[in-house]
C-alpha cells in the first residue's frame, strides 16, 4: 500500500519534471519562432521612415502562454488521456451502474437553475445581478428552448430544417403586433403565438413532404429567408427594418406588473425600491418554466406512438410506411410541434427585448440553433442543454474578456471571435464524439432492467 | 380451392419512367398457402412486391386483397389491411432497440396485443430475446432478418410478404428462417408470399411457385413440379445448389 502510494508520487514527480523540461523547450522554440514575427515590427513614422517597433511584452506573453500550455498538456492532459485509454480497454460492453451524481443529475440541474438568481443576488446584489441573470441566464435558456424545439424536428424526426428561425420570428411578431395593436396580455398571446407558429409549420410542411435530406434543407432555408424578407418589406404591418418597439411587458397574471409608473408595480406592491432587475428575474423564472415544459412534452411524446413514429421515420421512411404509419401526418406533427416551441420562444423573446426587428431573425440564428442541436447530440436533451451553455455562455464570456485588449491592442474586440469559438468547438466535438456530447440514444422501452449501450458500439447507417 | 384468392394480382404493369419493369403479371395467393416467386437479378421480383404495397404504383391492372381493391391505396392504408412486409434489405430501425423495433410493428393496434405477440415472436426466434435491449444496427445479418420478420408478424398479418429473406445469410441461418416460416404456416395458417433468388430452398418450402423472367411470369406450378422441371433446373438450380 505504502509502496504503491510512493510509486504514484514518484510517477507524478517525474511527470512534473518532464513537463517542466518540455515546457522549457517549447518556450525556446516559440521564442525562436516569434522573436521576429511578434517581438519586432516594422512601422512608418510621421516622416515616412521605416522604424523598428519593439514589443517584448507581447512576445513574453506569447512565449509564457506556450510554455504554460505545454506544461499543462504534458503534466495533466497526457496522463489523463493515457489513463482513459487504459480504462476503456478494461471496460466491458455494458456500462457500469451510473453513479449517484449521474442518476440525480437532472434533478440537481433543475434545482441549480432555480437557485441561480438567488445565488447571484447574494453574490453581486440587485443591480449587479442584471448582467448575470439576463446575459448568462435568459440568453442561454432561450437558446436551450429553441434548440429543444428544433430537436423535435431534426433530432427526433430526422428532418433537416435550416429555417427554424422563421417560426421564432412568427412567434415574436405575433406577440409584438397583437400586443401593441390590441393590448392583449402575454398569457393569451403566448399560446396564440405558439398556434400561429405551428400553423406556419404545417404550411411549410405540406410542400416539403416528399423531400428529404439536402433538398429539404434547401427549401427550409428558403422558407426562413422568405419570412424575413416579408417582415422587411411589408412595411404597413411590420414597420419594415425599423422594427416594432414598445412591446408590452409580461405581467404576473394581473396581480402585479413591471412598469414603474403602474399602480401595481412589483416594487410598490412589495414595498421595494424600483429596479429593472425584478423584471429580469421574473423573466428568468418564466423561461425556466417554458424550457421545462418543452423538455417535459418532448420526453412524454417520445414514449407515445407519435414520438416513436418520429424516431422510426428518422431511421427508415419506407419501413415506416410498410408498418402502416402515415408518414404525412407524422412529418406534419413534427413540423407543427417543433414550430410551436419556436413560437413560444419567439413571443418570450419579444416580451424580453420590448423591441423586434427582422435583424434578429437572420440565417445565422438558424445555423447557431442547429449547431447546438448537432453538437449536443441529436435527440439528447441534456447534451443540447450543455451545448447551449457552452456555446452561448462562451460567446457572452468572450464579451467579458476585456483584459485581452491589453495583449492584442485596444482595437481588439473579443466578441468578434465567437464564430471561431463555434468552429473550434464543432471540430473538437466532431473529432472526439462524432455523435455529439451525448451521442447515445436513450431507449424508450424497457423489459426488466435498463442496459446502457454506448454509441461507440453502434454504427451509422442501415443494416 | 377457395372461391376467391386472398391476394389477386391481375394484368399488372409497372413502369420506372419509361422502362417497363412488370409486363402483365398475374399472380394469385390463396388463404393458407406459401407461394414463392423465383427469378434472376432484375427480373422484377422486388418490383412486384413493392407494387403490391403501392410504391411504385401499377399503371394498369388491379390488385385485390381479401375482396378490397388496393391498387390505388396509399402504402400505409394497404398495411392497415394486415398485409405485412419484411422488405428487401430488411430495413429494421438501426438506432432503436430490438424491443422498440417490435413495438413499431405493433403500432397498428396501438400495442394492444403486444405482450402476447412478442412472446410468440420470441418463441419463433429465441435469439431475439437474448438481444432484446440491443440496437437493431448492432445485430448480425441473420438476427436482423429475424427481427424484420418478427416486426412484420407483430402487426398480426393476414398475408406476409417476404423479400429475399435468405439474402446474404449463412446456410444454417437460412435453414432456421425457412423452418420458422414453415412453422408459422403450419401452426397458425399464415399465408406467405416470398420472393427468392435461392430457388431450391424457396421451392422446397412453397406449395406453389412462379418463375419470373424480364418482368413476365413465364412459368407456374406446385413447388415440386417446378423443382422437377428441366428448364427451371437448368436456369436456377444446376448452376450451384444453394
Amino acid at each position: 500500500m505504502a509502496q504503491a502510494v510512493s510509486a504514484q508520487r514518484v510517477a507524478a514527480e517525474s511527470n512534473f519534471s518532464e513537463a517542466a523540461r518540455q515546457a522549457l523547450y517549447a518556450g525556446l522554440i516559440s521564442f525562436g519562432l516569434f522573436v521576429l514575427f511578434i517581438g519586432l515590427r516594422t512601422d512608418q513614422n510621421i516622416r515616412n521612415e521605416l522604424i523598428l517597433v519593439q514589443r517584448w511584452g507581447t512576445l513574453a506573453i506569447v512565449v509564457l502562454l506556450t510554455m504554460a500550455g505545454r506544461f499543462l498538456f504534458v503534466a495533466f492532459a497526457q496522463p489523463a488521456i493515457a489513463a482513459r485509454a487504459a480504462a476503456r480497454a478494461k471496460a466491458t460492453a455494458v456500462a457500469a451502474e451510473p453513479g449517484a451524481l449521474r442518476k440525480n443529475g437532472t434533478k440537481l440541474a433543475i434545482l441549480a437553475l432555480f437557485l441561480y438568481p438567488i445565488f447571484i443576488l447574494w453574490a453581486v446584489g440587485l443591480q449587479g445581478s442584471l448582467k448575470w441573470v439576463d446575459n448568462f441566464g435568459i440568453q442561454i435558456l432561450i437558446y436551450v428552448m429553441l434548440a429543444w424545439g428544433l430537436n423535435i424536428v431534426v433530432g427526433l424526426a430526422g428532418l433537416l430544417d435550416l429555417g427554424y428561425v422563421a417560426f421564432y420570428a412568427v412567434g415574436a411578431y405575433s406577440y409584438a403586433l397583437l400586443g401593441t395593436e390590441l393590448g392583449w396580455s402575454f398569457w393569451i398571446l403566448l399560446p396564440a403565438a405558439g398556434i400561429m407558429a405551428a400553423f406556419w409549420g404545417v404550411i411549410l410542411g405540406f410542400p416539403v413532404l416528399r423531400l428529404r435530406g439536402d433538398y429539404l434543407a434547401i427549401v427550409t432555408l428558403a422558407f426562413g429567408e422568405i419570412i424575413r424578407l416579408v417582415l422587411i418589406n411589408w412595411r404597413e404591418v411590420t414597420n419594415g427594418s425599423a422594427g416594432i418597439s414598445g412591446i408590452p411587458k409580461v405581467d404576473f397574471f394581473g396581480l402585479f406588473d413591471f412598469n414603474v409608473s403602474s399602480d401595481i408595480y412589483f416594487g410598490k406592491v412589495f414595498g421595494l425600491a424600483a429596479s429593472g432587475a425584478y423584471y429580469k428575474i421574473f423573466l428568468y423564472y418564466l423561461i425556466v418554466l417554458l424550457c421545462l415544459l418543452t423538455a417535459f412534452v418532448t420526453i412524454r411524446l417520445r414514449r407515445m406512438p407519435v414520438g416513436r413514429a418520429w424516431e422510426a421515420l428518422r431511421e427508415d421512411e419506407i419501413a415506416c410506411r410498410s408498418l402502416g404509419i402515415n408518414t404525412t401526418t407524422t412529418k406534419l406533427t413534427a413540423f407543427a410541434i417543433g414550430a410551436m416551441f419556436g413560437g413560444f420562444a419567439g413571443s418570450f423573446f419579444a416580451a424580453r427585448q420590448g423591441f423586434v426587428s427582422p435583424e434578429s431573425f437572420v440565417f445565422l440564428e438558424s445555423a447557431i440553433i442547429l449547431a447546438i442541436v448537432v453538437l449536443g447530440g441529436m435527440g439528447s436533451l441534456m447534451g443540447i442543454a450543455i451545448a447551449a451553455l457552452v456555446m452561448i455562455g462562451g460567446t457572452e464570456i468572450l464579451r467579458e474578456m476585456t483584459f485581452l485588449k491589453q495583449v492584442f491592442g485596444q482595437d481588439f474586440t473579443p466578441e468578434l471571435y465567437r464564430m471561431l469559438l463555434f468552429g473550434l468547438a464543432m471540430i473538437i466535438v466532431m473529432v472526439w464524439k462524432p455523435r455529439g456530447f451525448v451521442g447515445s440514444r436513450e431507449p424508450t422501452a424497457f423489459l426488466h432492467q435498463r442496459k446502457a449501450i454506448s454509441a461507440a458500439f453502434t454504427k451509422e447507417g442501415h443494416g | 380451392m377457395a372461391a376467391q384468392p386472398l391476394l389477386d394480382v391481375r394484368g399488372i404493369e409497372t413502369y420506372y419512367g419509361n422502362i417497363r419493369a412488370l409486363n402483365s403479371v398475374d399472380v394469385t395467393v390463396d388463404q393458407g398457402e406459401i407461394v414463392a416467386l423465383i427469378g434472376a437479378n432484375g427480373a422484377g421480383k422486388s418490383t412486384l412486391m413493392m407494387t403490391i404495397f403501392g410504391s411504385p404504383r401499377a399503371r394498369t391492372g388491379t390488385i385485390t386483397f381479401a375482396g378490397t381493391d388496393i391498387t390505388n391505396l396509399p402504402t400505409h392504408e394497404i398495411a392497415r389491411l394486415r398485409i405485412a412486409q419484411s422488405p428487401e434489405g430488411r430495413r429494421i430501425f438501426p438506432r432503436m432497440t430490438v424491443m422498440e423495433n417490435l413495438q413499431m410493428g405493433a403500432s397498428l393496434d396501438n400495442l394492444k396485443y403486444y405482450d402476447e405477440d412478442v412472446e410468440k415472436v420470441f418463441h419463433l426466434f429465441p435469439r431475439l430475446k437474448e438481444r432484446i435491449a440491443q440496437r437493431g444496427g448492432t445485430l448480425s445479418g441473420g438476427e436482423q432478418q429475424m427481427l424484420s420478420i418478427g416486426r412484420a408478424l407483430m402487426a398480426r398479418p393476414k398475408l406476409l410478404l417476404l423479400d429475399e429473406p435468405s439474402l446474404g445469410l449463412a446456410p444454417l441461418i437460412v435453414k432456421q428462417i425457412f423452418d420458422a416460416i414453415r412453422e408459422l404456416n403450419r401452426t397458425q395458417g399464415l399465408t406467405v408470399f416470398l420472393v427468392e433468388q435461392n430457388a431450391f430452398g424457396a421451392l422446397k418450402l412453397a406449395n406453389r411457385g412462379y418463375v419470373m423472367v424480364n418482368g413476365r411470369v413465364t412459368m407456374s406450378g406446385t413447388g415440386k413440379e417446378l423443382l422437377a422441371d428441366p428448364e427451371v433446373r437448368a436456369a436456377y438450380l444446376e448452376g450451384g445448389r444453394h
